[in-house]
């Protein structure tokens, strides 16, 4: 082994290396997050803690399954495909705990104009009024059902 | 068997390698979710939108999104006559109330709704200094807020203009295609409020979503093609003055 007769001071050095090394190694142990690199250049634990948050809108599914009346009065209306929470709001609350918290009561006045007050922009075949034209001040709700609004369809109360 | 110093060297970094296996464990998956099932997808009937501001104060009430930010928003076209490149934006408190009648006369008229496009190639997370932004498994652009600096890079390089800081946390914020709902069953607190389907949620890698017949049968175009960033908001019936 005369190839490493005086290679002592090589040795010391690659120890010093490699002592680097493991505390490097055991550095980085501690501070790269556990799910770092779990399924991309990111902390796979994030997804987890992202779809962990709670949801406000209880989607109209669960509120059907309460108020199957209301959702056979929509179904022969034109509002069919307008889902409860896009006039009620958000009602996950409400729906965890029907009997404590109650939604609030609806201003027709506020409401039926978000969709159906007359706009260039909005598309010509959807039903549109010029709400100060329209019904001499009355509530929208003294002859439209909301959840069937169509006046013929016995909507009017 | 000897270990040398030099099997040592070998050694050393396959073991840090096979320690941080260790260390990771199993995720916990969510029940009945599956990320590989999921390619997610957002489709935008613009013929149907009639600018009523419920997807935005929808997203508002589901993400606490602060006031004067957006995660979507709402922008009203006008384009005078033949004037294709200069057409006139307004998006007055991002649509969340609606929109004012028309200043002009005449012309083109019509609302676009936009939001993060869920880029499969996104800009924003290629420019992360830290991971803290990435396209998760299931095709969803996602933030994680306990690792951003708030550097602001991906505000800037995202094309569409999606992303802000968040006031509060001083990290970046988005959509997350409601993340936390799509997850559990559940639609985006934006397609569930709108009134007309205008936006619908849509899962690519289910064959038996009405998205591929519709992507099939309609004239359906992404925001900024050139872009390349392969967004997956589609767009029915868009106008090529949309920027």
């Amino acid at each position: 082994m005369n190839l490493f007769r005086d290679a002592g001071h090589l040795f010391r050095l690659a120890a010093v290396f490699v002592a680097g090394l493991a505390f490097f190694l055991v550095v980085r142990g501690f501070l790269v997050p556990k799910t770092f690199g779990e399924y991309g250049h990111y902390r796979g634990a994030a997804l987890e803690e992202i779809a962990a948050r709670p949801v406000n809108f209880a989607g109209h599914q669960s509120c059907e399954t309460c108020h199957a009346e209301i959702a056979e009065k929509k179904g022969g209306g034109k509002h069919v495909h307008v889902n409860c929470e896009a006039c009620h709001g958000p009602q996950a609350k409400h729906a965890d705990d029907p009997g404590s918290i109650q939604p609030a009561k609806l201003d027709t006045a506020v409401l039926c104009v978000r969709c159906h007050e007359a706009n260039a922009a909005k598309p010509k075949n959807f039903p549109q009024v010029v709400s100060a034209d329209h019904s001499n001040g009355l509530a929208c709700d003294t002859c439209h059902q909301p959840h069937s609004p169509a006046i013929e369809s016995g909507g009017a109360k | 068997m000897n270990i040398t110093r030099r099997h040592l060297l070998w050694l050393l970094p396959a073991a840090a390698v096979a320690w941080e296996h260790v260390l990771s464990g199993t995720p916990e998956a969510s029940p009945n979710y599956q990320t590989s099932q999921h390619w997610w997808a957002m489709l935008i009937d613009l013929p149907n939108c009639i600018g009523c501001g419920n997807c935005v104060r929808a997203c508002q009430a589901e993400n606490d999104v602060p006031d004067g930010y957006f995660r979507t928003w709402v922008e009203r076209y006008h384009v005078a006559d033949w004037r294709l490149e200069t057409p006139q934006v307004d998006s007055p408190d991002g649509g969340k109330h609606g929109f004012p009648p028309a200043k002009e006369e005449g012309g083109k008229n019509f609302f676009v709704p936009k939001m993060c496009n869920h880029c499969a190639d996104s800009p924003c997370t290629q420019v992360c200094p830290v991971g803290a932004t990435f396209i998760s498994p299931d095709g969803v652009v996602l933030v994680d807020k306990t690792y951003c600096l708030g550097c602001r890079y991906c505000v800037q390089a995202c094309p569409y203009g999606c992303r802000f800081i968040h006031p509060k946390t001083n990290t970046a914020e988005k959509c997350t295609l409601c993340y936390h709902r799509i997850t559990k069953g559940l639609t985006t607190a934006c397609c569930e409020a709108c009134p007309t389907g205008a936006r619908k949620l849509a899962n690519l890698r289910d064959p038996k979503d009405p998205i591929h017949e519709f992507l099939k049968t309609h004239s359906v175009q992404v925001l900024k093609p050139h872009m390349a960033t392969y967004a997956k908001v589609y767009y029915n019936g868009l106008d090529g003055s949309v920027r």
